[in-house]
């Protein structure tokens, strides 16, 4: 309804996203950033926001997609952008495979259980690409470099991201309004009645965290190319930075909604670029207490917020 | 979703496009030269970031307070735009392309540690921004073929070499085989400790000494008792531990409690960990890997000698300065003298002048090879003798005679 | 990996050495656990922020020795300013999630052990902190097995620490009125427990608790600004396993804990010890969700 209601909106966002990088030059990397978080609060947001299952280590997905595709593009002998594409292939396969088999297990725990483990398995793998010479232990890997000037670099992952952002946000757009994602609600609200009315409940669920984690993978991948390191536990599995921002980002937006998420990271990515870098030691302090603040106060988000407040206008909801 | 929401999303977009158009300013305005440095203010780099900073301080303080620098005839005042990177190589490398990009700046000062050097140094390489780094001695960012960094400080294979040398040297004054020795080392798993390893392997191969223990310790780790357990039924001759402060700290410590009797306990960092300090009489006999001790005798026009930096900095900041400030402060000496030489601004002029430096600062001789690293410089090894550090190799500047073997902790 | 096996072969003292050490720092462990249980059980909180207040206690022992008091003032010390930070932390945030979805005060505790974490690193700044109580070592087995005194020390402590909490517990008026609200908080109400207090004061306890662990921790081992959440984790697993209100279990699965991570970091080599802790974790909670399935089946 939304995309009816709204198309020049919408062409207004998409064209603002595709004239980004070209008006302002010297932001792509930041440009490129935005567009990754913003797909990294979409697909957090899938599990945690549609399906109430609220994952602390989505992470773990974006860092097997970042080692899978710069161990291929190592390995594997071909030119950049072929080694790039099968790289971020492979990365993403190999993380929807995990989110299959982990899944089928985790997906089990309810609420807070799932949560922890995890968290749990998050941590366990920066450890243990952090110990595993195969993959470089602590000294982590270096992806090839970019065959063309950083300002070329920079503007082809910002492309590439805004393109995986805005394809991620269609295909989530298109998936809210089928069956598929009314039983995932259904599972958020009230799993046992979901299952008590015949829904495999274990099938949508591992389904929706598989799809997450494929995008994760993808985007994982890309990443480590254009950030042009990855560290086990600092880039790769960076659960105190990305890990935590993701959930911190739908949350900000708005959980459970297709927008929220979107504009959740804008904001985030935006005050971080503004005010983030002139705390000077205080940022983490200033996260904590932010985290704290929207919990508390603010746990519906600003579209939840919007929607108690103007009742009126929201009518029929995405 | 209402269209108010959207207008939000819409004018957040363009926000970011109007905070763009900003754009990128000079790096040189007025008579102010900016050098930009992404230092770790937050995360576990912190300590160390901030000796960063005061050498990176310092060095702009002393030279601009002397008239700064002459330029093409024109006196010029150095100044440093500082982010924090968290101690993330992430955050580094985003926090390069902000100050190449958005701030102008031309000329880099390095990051703390080998990895966040790891991250910065492809971008400032991609822009052919010339980067001078104190803090990163890993030996793997000096085989990428980077044209524009320079690196002041001796790279990561040398830090325990002269120890395991030292080693083989007084096994033969004892008439012993230096391939009977055998050696445990424990090993942070980060770029910097792992790079060291891949020295003391290497070291360790050519003279033959055999290696007993190779073990990596996590960065949260907090009790090594597993590793010495193993060197208390494995006797080695030497020990060898690298991991930062933290590990300094960590060896010492446990090392006492259990009893561990090692001829020989070599490590890295044990000022920055103050390790006389916390421990006193438990630290006796330890040998220390380090860049520079304010008992050399090298000297320069805007500090003095190296005892002067040593009373300058501890009079500024109220501690002795640990090598890691001293050689962030011949970074920006380094800097300063090739801006003058290279009698401009330039990117390219700059860096040709850096390539082309020979001098003597008060941290040590500076003359890189073409991949950048100083070679003019040997690292020291202190041994920690009645309270105090006292250099004991090389001998050209040793204070005194390594003291050895260790005696075993029940005659201590 | 066999060689480390081969290892413990040929030196038997070594597996007495890595048991000893493992049992002293379980305890430790069990003291973090035990805290975590009662504020878990009393008002229905996961604590995220576990790790951190041990950190934070150790911080404040370790303070106590730059103004040339010994650390072991920081026991008493660590957990009366403790006591009054979590009062202050339940009042603050806690009292807003507590009656809220878990998923509200887990991310809100998050927050706090973040914030924390970095206010400790401002504080005191990012170096390892211990603190040396100059207690001595003792041998055993002629010397080749080693147990420094302070660890002894600590484990003794922390058993003291629960013994003292299970008497004011069961003894004292606002133990009872504790006792009485995790079993049934609207009851207790209704009885005219101002459970509002009685949460407050649970919070507090359980800060107290681990701001004397952590006292314990920074003389007998090390605290580290963002060293916290291994000792989050680690108390989370031992309440998974021992379940609430079961101190006896509480104490065998925190000393079981200590000896296992131990032996694993021996024979897997120690970068894998805290991976070993992390995956342990989510195969205790793969087991744990595995029984409860089972015993659904049963009851259909």
């Amino acid at each position: 309804m939304t995309l009816r209601r709204q198309p020049l909106l919408l062409l207004g966002v998409a064209a603002a996203g595709i004239a980004l990088p070209f008006v302002a030059p010297d932001y792509r990397a930041q440009i490129a950033m935005l567009w990754a978080l913003v797909i990294m609060a979409q697909t957090w947001d899938l599990t945690g926001g549609q399906t109430g299952y609220n994952s602390f280590g989505n992470i773990l997905f974006f860092g097997v997609g970042m080692y899978a595709s710069v161990v291929v593009q190592r390995d594997a002998g071909l030119d950049y952008f072929p080694g790039l594409a099968f790289g971020m292939v492979a990365g993403a396969g190999i993380a929807a495979s995990l989110a299959v088999l982990l899944g089928s297990v985790i997906l089990r725990m309810r609420g807070h259980y799932f949560a922890i483990a995890t968290l749990g398995l998050g941590i366990a793998a920066g450890e243990i690409a952090g110990g595993w010479d195969y993959v470089g232990a602590g000294s982590g890997l270096s992806p090839p470099l970019f065959p063309a000037p950083p300002a070329t670099a920079n503007l082809f992952f910002a492309c590439l991201f805004f393109g995986f952002a805005a394809f991620v946000f269609a295909g989530l757009a298109v998936l809210y309004r089928t069956r598929f994602a009314l039983a995932l609600n259904a599972i958020r609200d009230n799993e046992d009645k979901a299952e008590a009315m015949g829904l495999r409940t274990g099938i949508y669920k591992i389904a929706a965290w598989t799809m997450a984690a494929f995008v994760l993978g993808l985007v994982g991948g890309a990443m480590g190319n254009m950030l042009g390191f990855v560290d086990p536990r600092d880039t790769a599995f960076a659960g105190a930075t990305f890990g935590v921002w993701m959930v911190l980002m739908a949350i900000l937006g708005g959980k459970g909604t297709l927008w929220g998420p979107v504009l959740g990271a804008i904001i985030f990515h935006i005050a971080q670029e503004l005010l983030w870098t002139h705390l000077l030691g205080w940022q983490r302090v200033a996260l904590g207490a932010i985290i704290v603040g929207i919990v508390v106060f603010f746990p519906q988000g600003i579209l939840g917020w919007a929607r108690a407040r103007w009742p009126a206008r929201e009518g029929a909801r995405a | 979703m209402p269209r108010g929401w959207a207008v939000v999303i819409g004018s957040a977009v363009l926000g970011l496009g109007i905070l763009a158009a900003g754009g990128a300013q000079a790096k040189v305005e007025g008579d102010t030269v900016h050098l930009g440095a992404a230092v770790s203010l937050t995360g576990k780099y912190t300590t160390a970031g901030e000796h960063t900073r005061r050498g990176y301080d310092l060095a702009v303080k002393t030279i601009n307070e002397a008239g700064g620098i002459t330029v093409g005839g024109k006196d010029w005042r150095l100044n440093v735009i500082y982010y924090d990177d968290e101690s993330t190589p992430a955050r580094g490398a985003q926090l390069a392309e902000r100050l190449i990009n958005q701030d102008g700046v031309d000329f880099m000062l390095g990051p703390y540690s080998s990895g966040l050097t790891k991250a910065i140094a492809p971008v400032t390489e991609q822009y052919g921004v010339p980067m001078v780094e104190g803090n990163g001695a890993s030996l793997q960012l000096f085989d990428k073929g980077y044209r524009y960094l320079f690196a002041v400080l001796s790279t990561t294979e040398q830090y325990l070499a002269s120890a395991v040398e030292l080693a083989a040297e007084l096994a033969r004054r004892e008439g012993r085989d230096p391939a009977t020795l055998k050696l445990a080392g424990a090993f942070e798993n980060d770029p910097f400790s792992q790079d060291i390893r891949a020295g003391v392997l290497a070291d360790a191969a050519r003279l033959g000494i055999r290696i007993v223990i190779d073990d990596q310790l996590p960065p949260e780790l907090n009790d090594m008792a597993a590793t010495l357990a193993k060197a208390k039924a494995l006797k080695p001759d030497i020990l060898v531990v690298s991991g930062h402060s933290k590990g300094a700290a960590l060896a010492i410590r446990q090392v006492e409690e259990m009893r561990v009797d090692v001829p020989m306990l070599a490590i890295t960092h044990c000022d920055s960990a103050d390790v006389i300090g916390m421990f006193g009489a438990a630290a006796e006999y330890t040998l220390c890997a380090s860049q520079w001790a304010p008992t050399l005798s090298y000297h320069d026009d805007v500090f003095g000698s190296a005892a002067d930096f040593a009373r300058t900095f501890e009079a500024e900041y109220g501690y002795a300065p640990p090598y890691q400030a001293a050689q962030s402060a011949a970074a920006v000496l380094v800097f300063a003298d090739a801006f003058e030489r290279a009698g401009g601004f330039g990117k390219d002029a700059v860096r040709d002048a850096l390539a082309a430096t020979r001098m003597q600062t008060f941290y040590g001789n500076i003359r890189f090879d073409e991949t950048g690293r100083n070679i003019a410089k040997p690292m020291v090894l202190y041994q920690i003798q009645d309270g105090a550090y006292v250099v004991v190799a090389p001998t050209r500047w040793a204070g005194s005679e390594v003291r050895h073997p260790t005696p075993p902790w029940s005659q201590r | 990996m066999a060689a480390n096996v081969a290892l413990l072969g040929e030196a038997p003292f070594l597996i007495l050495q890595l048991l000893l050490d493992g049992l002293m720092i379980g305890a430790i462990f069990a003291v973090a656990a035990y805290g975590m249980a009662l504020v878990w059980g009393v008002m229905n909180v996961i604590n995220v922020v576990q790790g951190e207040l041990v950190m934070l206690g150790g911080f404040i022992a370790y303070q106590l020795t730059l103004w040339g008091l010994s650390p072991l003032w920081g026991i008493p010390v660590a957990a009366t300013v403790l006591y009054v930070i979590g009062a202050g932390l339940y009042h603050g945030v806690i009292r807003r999630v507590a009656d809220r979805d878990m998923f509200i005060s887990l991310l809100a505790t998050f927050g706090l052990s973040i914030l924390l974490q970095q206010l400790m690193n401002q504080i005191w700044g990012g170096d390892v902190r211990t603190a040396q109580s100059g207690l001595g070592t003792w041998f055993l087995l002629d010397g080749t097995v080693t147990v420094p005194q302070m660890k002894i020390a600590a484990c003794g402590g922390a058993i003291a620490l629960g013994a003292v909490l299970v008497l004011f517990l069961g003894k004292s008026r606002i133990g009872q009125a504790i006792r009485a609200t995790a079993q049934n908080p609207r009851a207790a109400r209704t009885l005219g427990i101002d459970t509002n207090r009685v949460f407050a004061v649970t919070y507090g306890i359980n800060a107290a608790l681990c701001g004397a662990a952590g006292a314990l921790v920074v003389m007998a081992y090390s605290v580290h600004p963002y060293s916290g959440l291994p000792y989050t984790v680690r108390s989370f697993m031992i309440v998974i396993v021992a379940g609430l209100g079961n101190l006896p279990g509480v104490i065998a699965a925190g000393l079981g804990l200590g000896a296992a991570e131990n032996f694993a970091g021996f024979i897997l080599g120690v970068q894998y010890q805290v991976a070993f802790v992390f995956i342990l974790l989510v195969v205790i909670l793969v087991v744990r969700s595995t029984l409860l399935q089972r015993r659904r089946q049963y009851l259909e």
